[in-house]
C-alpha cells in the first residue's frame, strides 16, 4: 500500500480557443477520501472531469493516478476507453447517460465487458457457450445484483433503464460505473435534481461505497447538504483557478468562497480579486 | 321470377339473423374476456376497458357469419377468395395474442374454404396456441421451412421464390448486425454481397475448388472489406456515415465495372462452377446426383439442395446473431447504439466494438453473394446496384431494427409481394411505395417494435421500443 494520493492533478489547463477553462489547476486527491470539487457554474469543473476522465486532452500539465500497488498512470495522454480499462477510473455524467433501451441488469453487464470479453475467449469460446463463461457470466451477473441491491434497484432490475424515474436512473448510474470495479469513481453532481430525502439516501450509498470497497471518490456536486456531510477534503474552482482548499468545515468559513458564491461589495470584491491575484 | 325473389329474401333474413344471433353469442363469450383488462405495468391495479378491441371482435364475428350464411351456398368464386381472406385475418389474429379468435376463425375458415396449403397456416394457428407466441411462430415457420420443399416439389416456381426469399432473409439478418443492433447506418451493404459472388466467382473459375472450399473464403473476403469500410468511417456518425457508406457501395461496383482483366467488366462472369451435393454434381450423367442415389433424373433436385443450402446459411446465420447478442461484443453493438459516449467511459474500445460489427455484418453478405453466384451461374455489375442495398436495408427497417424474425417477415414479404404484383408490372414499385408508406405510418418502428433483453434476473420483459435509441452511427 503506497502513500502517494491516488489523484494528482499538477498544472493542469485546458484552453478552448481563447477561452482559458482550467488555469494551472494542481491538487492532490487522498487514497480512500471523498474529495468533492465544487464552484459555481462556469467554474470548469466539469472539464476538470472530462480531462481526468481521458474525454478532453489537456493542453497542457499532468494528471497521475496511484493504484494501491505503486502503479502509476499519466492519464494526460491517454484516450477515454484506456483510462477506464486500464486505470481503472469509472465516472456518471452531469446528463445522465444510462443505455436506455437496455434492462438496468444489462447495463450493469456492459459495464463488466472487459472482464466478460477475456472470459469468452474475444467471443469465441463464448459463442459455442463453454462453461469457463458461462461461469463469468454468472459472476458478472452476482456482482450486477450486488450494486443493485446497494442502490435499492432489485424490483426495477428487468425494465429499462429509460423507463426508471429519474432519481432512480442517477443510482443506476453510479452501480453501473462502480461494477467496472474502479479505485478512483468520479461523480458528476449525483445529487442534481433529487428531493432531500433521495440526497440523504445518496450521502449513505457514497458513504458505504467509501468505507466498503476503499474506492476512492472524487465528486462535483452543488447541493451543499451533500458535499459538507460527506466530502473529507473540499477544492474550490472559481473561472478555473483554485481558490480555496480544505475540509468542508474550513471552506464553509472561507471568505474567498463566500465571496465567490454569494457575491459582496464592490470594494470587497476588489479586495479579494487582490488578494487571489485577479 | 316471384319465387326467386322470395328465396333471396328469405336467404337474407335467415343470415342476417343467424349473424345477429352469432353477434350477441360473441359478445356474451368476449365482453369479459376481452373487454376489460386488469392492468398493473404503470402503478397500481386498474380496470382498463377495451370496447373498441370488443365492438371490432363482435362486429368481426357478425359480419364473418353473416357473409358464411350468405355465400356459404351461393358463390363459390367469393367463397374462394372469402376463405383467403379468412386465413388473412387468422394470422393477424394471430400475431396478436388473439388465439382463441384465431382457432375460431380458423375453424370457420376450413370449413367454407378447403387447401392442402393451409397447414402451414394451421400450424402456425396452433403452435402460437400451445407453445405461446414467442417460440410457436418461430417454431412453426422453421418446420414450414424445413418442410417447403416436400410440400412444393411439384412446383419448381414456387422453390425458386423461396430461395429468393430465403437470400434476402439471410442478407436482412447480416445487415441487421449492423444497423439493427450496432446503429451504424449503412447504405452500401450491397458491396460485401458483390464481393462474396465475384470472390467465389473467381476462386472457383481459377482454382477450380469445390463450393463449400470458397464460401468460408468468400466470407472472409468480405469481412476483409468489412474492415476496408469500417476504418474511414469510425469517426462519422448518421448522415455522414450513410453517405460514405453509400459511395463505397458505388466503388466497388464501378471497380467491378472497369477491372476488366479480372472482372470481365459489364459483360460479367459466366459458367460459374454449379453448386455439388459434396462432390456429386446435378447432372443426367452416369456420375450425376440422381444416377448415384438411384433416383429419375430431375431438374428439381438440384433447387431443393439450393433450398436446403442457404435455408442452413440463413439459419446459421440467425444462430450466430441470437448467441452474439448474449455476449459482451453483441451488448456492446447494441450500447453503442444507446450512447456511444458512456460505453467509452465504461473502457469498451469504440473501435474495435464497430469493426466487428462491420466485418460480421459484410461476412454472411459475402456467405449469401457466393450463394447467389453459384445459385445463378452468371454475375455481372448489373445484380449490385444501389437499389439492391436500398430494398436490404428497407428489409431491416420494416422488420424492426434488430428483430430476427421481424427482419425474416419483412423479407418475405418485400421479396414474395415483388413476386405476387408482377401482373401489375411499372405499377408494382407503386404499390411497393404506397406499401411502405402504409406500414411506416401504421408502426414507424418497423413489423416487430420490442426489444428482447439478453439477460434477466426474475422475469423477461419485453422493452418497448420508445426507449431503444435508433442508432445515430
Amino acid at each position: 500500500m503506497t502513500n502517494a494520493p491516488i489523484l494528482s492533478l499538477d498544472q493542469l489547463t485546458m484552453r478552448f480557443g481563447g477561452l482559458l477553462a482550467v488555469d494551472s489547476l494542481s491538487f492532490n486527491a487522498k487514497r480512500g477520501d471523498i474529495t468533492a470539487l465544487i464552484g459555481p457554474n462556469g467554474a470548469g469543473k466539469t472539464t476538470v472531469f472530462n480531462c481526468i476522465t481521458g474525454f478532453y486532452e489537456p493542453t497542457s500539465g499532468g494528471i497521475r493516478v496511484t493504484h494501491d500497488d505503486g502503479d502509476s498512470f499519466a492519464l494526460e495522454k491517454l484516450p477515454d476507453f484506456k483510462i477506464a480499462r486500464n486505470v481503472h477510473v469509472a465516472r456518471t455524467f452531469q446528463n445522465i447517460r444510462l443505455f436506455a433501451g437496455m434492462t438496468a441488469l444489462e447495463n450493469l453487464l456492459v459495464a463488466q465487458h472487459n472482464m466478460l470479453m477475456r472470459a469468452s475467449g474475444y467471443t469465441v469460446f463464448g459463442l459455442f457457450g463453454l462453461p469457463g463463461y458461462r461461469n463469468a457470466e454468472r459472476e458478472a451477473i452476482d456482482l450486477a445484483r450486488h450494486w443493485l441491491e446497494k442502490t435499492r434497484l432489485t424490483e426495477r432490475a428487468d425494465d429499462p433503464a429509460g423507463s426508471l424515474p429519474y432519481g432512480a436512473q442517477r443510482r443506476l448510474e453510479i452501480a453501473r460505473a462502480m461494477c467496472t470495479k474502479p479505485v478512483l469513481l468520479c461523480l458528476d453532481e449525483p445529487a442534481a435534481g433529487l428531493n432531500p430525502r433521495e440526497s440523504d439516501e445518496l450521502n449513505t450509498l457514497l458513504r458505504s461505497i467509501k468505507n466498503e470497497t476503499r474506492t476512492s471518490i472524487l465528486l462535483i456536486e452543488h447541493d451543499m447538504n451533500v458535499v459538507m456531510e460527506i466530502s473529507d477534503h473540499v477544492v474550490v474552482l472559481d473561472h478555473g483557478k483554485k481558490i480555496s482548499e480544505g475540509t468542508p468545515d474550513f471552506i464553509r468559513n472561507d471568505q474567498k468562497v463566500i465571496a465567490a458564491y454569494l457575491g459582496v461589495e464592490e470594494d470587497a470584491v476588489e479586495a479579494v480579486e487582490a488578494e487571489v491575484g485577479l | 321470377m316471384s319465387a326467386e325473389k322470395t328465396g333471396k329474401s328469405s336467404v337474407l333474413s335467415h343470415a342476417l339473423k343467424d349473424a345477429l344471433i352469432a353477434g350477441i353469442v360473441a359478445f356474451g363469450l368476449f365482453i369479459l374476456l376481452l373487454g376489460f383488462l386488469t392492468d398493473d405495468s404503470r402503478g397500481p391495479l386498474q380496470l382498463r376497458q377495451r370496447p373498441v378491441l370488443l365492438a371490432s371482435i363482435v362486429g368481426m364475428v357478425f359480419v364473418g357469419r353473416f357473409l358464411i350464411s350468405l355465400l356459404y351456398y351461393n358463390a363459390p368464386a367469393l367463397r374462394h377468395w372469402l376463405g383467403k381472406l379468412w386465413f388473412a385475418i387468422c394470422a393477424f389474429a394471430a400475431r396478436y395474442k388473439w388465439q382463441l379468435v384465431a382457432l375460431m376463425f380458423a375453424v370457420a375458415a376450413s370449413r367454407i374454404y378447403y387447401a392442402p396449403q393451409s397447414w402451414p397456416l394451421a400450424l402456425i394457428i396452433v403452435a402460437t396456441t400451445f407453445i405461446g407466441v414467442r417460440f410457436g411462430f418461430s417454431a412453426a415457420l422453421l418446420v414450414f421451412a424445413v418442410l417447403f420443399p416436400v410440400t412444393f416439389y411439384s412446383n419448381p416456381y414456387y422453390l425458386g421464390i423461396a430461395i429468393i426469399i430465403l437470400t434476402y432473409v439471410m442478407l436482412g439478418w447480416g445487415l441487421n448486425i449492423v444497423v439493427g443492433l450496432a446503429g451504424l447506418l449503412d447504405l452500401g451493404y450491397v458491396a460485401f454481397y458483390a464481393v462474396g459472388a465475384y470472390s467465389y466467382a473467381i476462386i472457383a473459375q481459377a482454382y477450380g475448388w469445390s463450393f463449400w472450399v470458397c464460401l468460408p473464403l468468400a466470407g472472409l473476403f468480405a469481412a476483409f472489406f468489412g474492415v476496408l469500410l469500417g476504418f474511414p468511417v469510425l469517426r462519422l456518425r448518421g448522415d455522414y456515415l450513410a453517405i460514405v457508406t453509400l459511395a463505397f457501395g458505388e466503388i466497388v461496383r464501378i471497380v467491378l465495372l472497369n477491372w476488366i482483366s479480372l472482372t470481365n467488366g459489364p459483360n460479367g462472369i459466366g459458367s460459374i462452377p454449379r453448386a455439388t451435393f459434396f462432390g456429386i454434381p446435378f447432372n443426367p450423367t452416369e456420375a450425376g446426383f440422381a444416377a448415384t442415389f438411384g433416383l429419375e433424373f430431375d431438374p428439381t433436385h438440384r433447387t431443393v439442395f439450393l433450398f436446403y443450402v442457404i435455408l442452413a446459411l440463413a439459419l446459421i446465420t440467425n444462430w450466430v446473431t441470437i448467441r452474439l447478442r448474449k455476449l459482451p461484443v453483441g451488448r456492446a453493438w447494441e450500447a453503442l447504439r444507446e450512447d456511444e459516449i458512456a460505453v467509452r467511459s465504461l473502457g469498451i474500445n469504440p473501435t474495435n466494438t464497430k469493426l466487428t460489427a462491420f466485418a460480421i455484418g459484410a461476412m454472411f453478405g459475402g456467405f449469401a453473394g457466393a450463394f447467389f453466384a453459384t445459385r445463378q451461374g452468371f454475375i455481372s455489375p448489373d445484380s449490385f446496384t444501389f437499389p439492391e442495398s436500398a430494398l436490404i436495408l428497407a428489409i431491416v427497417v420494416l422488420g424492426g431494427m434488430g428483430s430476427q424474425i421481424g427482419v425474416a417477415v419483412a423479407a418475405t414479404v418485400m421479396t414474395a409481394s415483388f413476386e405476387l404484383f408482377r401482373e401489375f408490372e411499372q405499377f408494382r414499385l407503386v404499390i411497393f411505395g404506397f406499401a411502405m408508406v402504409g406500414i411506416m405510418v401504421w408502426r414507424p418502428r418497423g413489423l416487430v417494435s420490442t426489444r428482447e433483453p439478453t439477460a434477466y434476473l426474475k422475469e423477461r420483459k419485453k422493452i418497448s421500443v420508445e426507449h431503444v435509441a435508433e442508432g445515430r452511427g
